[in-house]
């Protein structure tokens, strides 16, 4: 099972969170902080697992991202690594030759994503296709909607 | 709205505090609709957690959205569910949910089996009655509701593989249609049908195939298949071969399939892939115990992969070698493991974990080296040994755990043949069972009593280790039973010749009698740590009583080693007081003792500290030495030192002169000793060989590397990049020594060697700064060269400090300005050395010229070579560090100290770390002693304070002013040396240079 991902950028910066299980906020910033120090410490042509305390952390970096999955220790990491790759893929077929600006602006849309790809800490759909399908048909809806949904702001 | 929601979210995973909007999240997922309702839905699942108290109020608007006939809302509601949702609420959407199982469309079944899932995990009981609905959603027709549903037979079969073997077949098919790419396109990944599902699957049939014969056959063909379809060249194979070797190493063995297994993870050790690399250790950690010689076909790479320089592979090499440890290469792989301790510093558990297993070994290791070192091993490593285990770590748990392995392992020993083991080996192990072996609450402390009586009993037993036996039954007499062995054994003993035995008889039957002062003098659990100790070095305590005793007309102390000379006659004073052997400076309760025989007043008379010191004091390294100097002192201030009396001294030279055959120390007994200073020098190479035992040609390259890893502790030292080698020590040494006046007989043999550097030696040494021309310097060695830029060093030993000068030598026809250089070092201080031209390290080299920087150098670890590492950039063109590294003998350091012998003897007292060993004598010269040690002298700068006979003193001080004694005895054809200084580590690196020097010789 995985416990939660992280995105950040080369400087440390957080760009994306998501948290599989209850954690205290305050616990949260506190493997945020060790996250980005040990996966930004490494060397690069060393292997992409880490141990921290008994998760095992699979980073990867993508241009200036770096994507961190953490999951359970008995998880396969080559598989994790998958994960990672497939979200990626996602993101890239989404926004088209996806960058860290994209996700910056467009958070909620990575978010999106990330919901219809993972839930609850397990893979939930693995084609490309049908996620994109999920995605752009709720994207549809909202088109449709926002109109409506505008009037009711201004009249109620 | 929706914008500020998500600028909100955006806040808060800036690390603000949005907590004002939380409400509005529930709102907005509330009253919204279409993207609105999602954003909602989005932010509340990022900002509340199960636990919090909002969370009910989403309650209402998921139980309307799942009643929805719009599918995405139904899709959001179900996704919230299945991501965080409030225990005490799931029986109000249950029936929802489930409703939602048999829904026309794929993903909201597909949804809804994992929200079931995600109940499972946290409310399995409430989701019992629907197990059914678990089988007919495998069965669904959907292949990605099916893979959903095996989430929850993956987490079922693990708790439970018993109540779903015959689901087994199922799976087997599954994977079988899987594997053969019956499933649409879609399910694809980089063309590899379905790699989740099928993991998934691989992972439930592992669990359902465990110890389990008829499934596992079931299940052979299919991973067979799995192995071979298996074979593009992509991560995702290899996740799934992975995961199939493991299956097939979990399930019942087969023959075939384990060869084919086996031959998987040799191509994942063996790729050059990193990662996968480190999958192939996982599994051969995984695999290794049933299978050992696997390992043993993959020694080289796993020895590659120790030194790798990813700490991750390196410890998972650890875990792999933590498998297959046994007797004999216990050592290396401690070694081994200490090794990555040291390096790694900031790995929380891993390295507690590490930390802990390594320890549990030392126990082991220290059996072995106890039983084979024996009693030849100095009385510190057995003390030093307790010191740890008494002291412990930072965690509580790890101690007892350590100490509980202690004291079980002990148990065992003495259970077998205890008269085999060596004198001290038995004191140890006769303390930790004193100490702790109450840790194991099933163990009666009548049983140990009797063990430890076993041990009085035996005839080889020295009445030493009699005292350390009678000590322990002291802290474990409690309850009847055991009191009647105590009183028994006290009985014994209570006449015996031996006063300390007799001593000990006597505490153990009133302590064995009253229990309350017994519970008072010994508390148990002491932590060392956590007790004070108001050590009070002089004994002052005593003065009192003392100058009563001498009033009322008793005779002055006089310290045992006194008394015996002048029993004996003795021609010489010993400073190594005779029988130093503890149960002479086991406590002061001996003292107070002789001066007060009775035992009952030393517990209940004088004053309170002075018993509890007394007898904690036993245990501790600093009580031992309070003892010893304390006697020491007085001998000091009661008797004139025979040092000082020539007619002693006159005598000593007589008798030197009497002994010129002496008895050669029997051979094996030296090899013996040896071993035993090896094993912790440590020096591994004897022992590395067997790290994984037979195994032809392998192994002696394994041999090889293993050496060269144990050479960092100095056995040979031409491996590494050492710029400084012997030739250089020698080079500059003897030059030194002319200065002070000794002839080199060296000197000329090593001109030649010089040769080849010399021209540009001395033209680099013209630059050398004025105030240190004058001075030797030593051979001027390159370091490195950057671009145009040669960096060159030489060390300069001056009377009070060592100066390491670097010269940069620009060979590019424009000045270099600011060169950036930086010094280190582990066990150096460094400081640059602020020279009248510039008070910057970064400085301009013109063009064709040399810039000198001087360093001065201090020594603040000792350690037998120091190594001053340092890197240093090009400013010019594309920048470019380039790391160097200086290595230098501890030798440069020492300096000469020039004392009397009074202040010998008041220095020789104060110190507290020491050291002993045998050392060659020049045995070719008439005065064996002298010739030796005017070979130190001249080698290693010791001042030699006074000749005595067949003893000796030398002093020297490591630069700055940390003084280091030494004093030598013929004994038995070698050189008895003991070293004393405050400094921790500066005895042993000094010995080791006295060593070679004497070698060299």
């Amino acid at each position: 099972m995985m416990r939660f991902l992280l995105l950040f950028s080369r400087q440390g910066k957080l760009r994306l969170q998501k948290w599989f299980t209850p954690i205290s906020e305050r616990e949260k910033k506190k493997i945020i902080r060790d996250m980005t120090s040990m996966v930004l410490a490494r060397q690069p042509r060393s292997c992409n697992f880490l141990h921290w305390k008994d998760l095992k952390i699979i980073y990867k970096r993508y241009a200036s991202l770096y994507f961190c999955l953490a999951v359970d220790n008995q998880e396969n990491e080559l598989l994790a690594l998958e994960v990672i790759h497939r979200y990626v893929e996602l993101l890239d077929k989404y926004f088209g030759n996806v960058c860290e600006l994209d996700i910056i602006f467009n958070f909620e849309k990575a978010y999106f994503i990330l919901d219809e790809f993972l839930i609850g800490g397990e893979i939930q759909e693995t084609s490309k296709q049908v996620v994109n399908r999920c995605i752009e048909s709720s994207d549809m809806l909202q088109e449709d909607d926002s109109s409506e949904w505008y009037e009711v702001e201004l009249f109620g | 709205m929706k914008e500020l929601m998500v600028r909100a979210i955006y806040c808060e995973s800036l690390g603000y505090e949005a907590s004002f909007s939380y409400i509005h999240a529930i709102k907005l997922a509330q009253q919204g609709a279409g993207l609105e309702k999602r954003v909602g839905y989005l932010a509340v699942s990022l900002f509340l957690n199960e636990n919090h108290e909002l969370l009910l109020l989403l309650v209402n608007t998921v139980l309307k959205d799942l009643q929805s006939t719009n599918l995405i809302e139904v899709c959001m509601a179900l996704t919230v569910v299945s991501q965080m949702f409030p225990k005490d609420m799931i029986p109000a959407i249950l029936p929802l949910v489930e409703e939602k199982l048999n829904h026309p469309k794929e993903i909201i079944r597909r949804k809804a089996v994992l929200a079931l899932y995600k109940f499972y995990l946290i409310a399995p009981n409430q989701v019992q009655h629907i197990h059914n609905k678990f089988r007919k959603a495998l069965c669904d027709k959907d292949p990605g509701v099916m893979t959903a549903s095996l989430h929850i037979y993956l987490q079922m079969i693990q708790e439970n593989p018993e109540g779903y073997k015959d689901l087994t077949a199922s799976f087997v098919t599954i994977l079988k249609q899987v594997v053969g790419g019956k499933l649409p396109i879609d399910f694809n990944y980089h063309s590899v049908p379905a790699p989740w599902l099928q993991i998934q699957l691989l992972r439930i049939l592992s669990f359902l195939g465990k110890n389990d014969q008829s499934v596992s056959e079931l299940m052979y063909e299919v991973l067979d298949e799995s192995l071979q379809r298996a074979e593009m060249n992509h991560n995702i194979t290899y996740a799934i071969l992975y995961e199939c070797v493991r299956c097939i190493y979990t399930i019942h063995p087969k023959s075939e399939l384990l060869e084919k297994a086996a031959q998987c993870i040799g191509n994942f050790v063996l790729s050059p892939k990193i990662n996968l690399k480190y999958l192939g250790l996982k599994a051969l950690t995984y695999v290794v115990q049933q299978d050992p010689k696997l390992a043993l076909q993959h020694q080289m790479t796993i020895i590659e992969c120790l030194d790798h320089p990813d700490l991750i592979i390196k410890r998972e090499t650890l875990e792999l070698l933590f498998r297959i440890t046994n007797a004999q290469n216990v050592m290396v792989i401690v070694e081994k493991m200490l090794e990555f301790l040291r390096v790694s510093t900031d790995d929380y558990t891993t390295i507690d974990l590490v930390g802990k297993v390594a320890e549990l070994w030392f126990i082991e290791t220290m059996n072995t080296v106890f039983s084979v070192g024996g009693d030849m091993m100095q009385p510190d490593i057995p003390n030093s040994f307790l010191k740890l285990l008494s002291e412990g770590f930072d965690c509580v748990e790890d101690d007892r755990k350590l100490r509980l392995f202690a004291v079980d392992s002990y148990i065992s020993l003495l259970h077998g043949e205890p008269g085999k083991l060596p004198q001290r080996f038995l004191q140890v192990i006769s303390w930790v069972l004193g100490e702790y072996s109450h840790l194991r609450e099933e163990l009666e402390p009548a049983s140990v009593l009797r063990l430890l009586e076993k041990l009085l009993d035996m005839k080889q037993t020295s009445s030493e280790t009699k005292n350390w036996v009678l000590m322990a039954m002291t802290k474990l007499c409690v309850g009847g039973a055991s009191v009647s062995v105590a009183q028994q054994v006290s009985e014994t003993y209570i006449s015996s010749m031996d006063t300390v035995l007799r001593q000990r008889a006597q505490e153990l039957q009133h302590f064995g009698q009253d229990s309350e002062v017994r519970t008072r003098v010994l508390p148990r659990d002491t932590d060392l740590e956590n007790t004070i100790f108001d050590v009070d070095s002089s004994l002052s305590f005593l003065d009192g009583f003392v100058s009563e005793a001498l009033a009322a007309g008793a005779a002055p102390y006089k310290p045992p080693h006194q008394r015996q000379e002048e029993l004996a006659q003795a021609k010489a004073l010993s400073l190594e007081p005779y029988g130093l052997s503890l149960p002479i400076s086991m406590s002061s309760c001996s003292i107070a003792d002789r001066q007060s025989p009775t035992p009952l007043s030393m517990s209940s008379g004088l004053s309170t500290t002075l018993k509890l010191d007394g007898v904690k004091r036993v245990w501790g390294r600093e009580g031992y030495l309070v003892q010893r100097e304390s006697v020491e002192e007085t001998a000091q201030v009661e008797v004139p030192s025979p040092l000082r009396s020539p007619s002693q001294q006159a005598e000593a030279n007589g008798s030197h002169s009497q002994t010129p055959t002496q008895t050669p120390t029997p051979e094996p007994e030296q090899e013996k000793q040896q071993l035993a200073a090896s094993l912790f020098f440590g020096l591994s190479s004897q022992s590395s060989v067997c790290l994984m035992g037979k195994s032809g040609p392998t192994s002696h390259r394994f041999r090889r590397k293993a050496k060269g890893q144990g050479s960092i502790s100095g056995a040979t030292e031409q491996t590494s990049k050492t710029k400084l080698n012997d030739s250089d020590i020698k080079g500059s040494d003897p030059s030194l020594s002319e200065d002070s006046g000794l002839v080199a007989a060296d000197s000329e043999d090593m001109n030649p060697h010089e040769d080849p550097e010399r021209p540009k030696d001395l033209c680099l040494s013209s630059h050398l700064p004025a105030e240190l021309s004058g001075l030797c310097h030593s051979e001027i060695s390159p370091l490195c060269s950057i671009q145009s830029l040669d960096l060159s060093a030489c060390h300069v030993q001056k009377d009070d400090s060592l100066v390491l000068v670097i010269f940069i030598q620009n060979s590019s026809d424009s000045a270099i300005r600011q060169i950036p250089l930086d010094l280190d070092s582990d066990e150096l201080e460094v400081m640059y050395y602020v020279s009248r031209v510039s008070d910057s390290p970064v400085e301009d080299v013109r063009s064709h010229d040399v810039a000198v920087y001087q360093y001065s150098l201090t020594v603040k670890r000792p350690s037998v070579h120091v190594e001053v590492v340092g890197t240093v950039s090009c400013p010019v063109g594309t920048p470019q560090t380039v790391r160097f590294s200086y290595k230098l003998p501890l030798t440069t350091f020492i300096r000469p100290l020039t004392l009397s012998t009074e202040e010998y003897g008041t220095m020789w007292l104060a110190f507290s770390h020491d050291t002993k060993q045998n050392l060659t004598l020049i045995s070719d010269d008439p005065e064996p002693l002298t010739a030796t040690l005017s070979v130190l002298k001249r080698k290693l700068q010791l001042h030699v304070v006074e000749i005595i006979g067949m003893e000796g003193i030398l002093a020297c001080r490591l630069l700055r002013d940390r003084p280091c004694l030494m004093h030598c005895r013929v004994h038995a054809g070698a050189l008895a040396v003991w070293l004393r200084s405050p400094v921790p580590d500066l005895p042993d690196c000094l010995i080791y240079h006295c060593q070679r020097a004497l070698q060299e010789d």
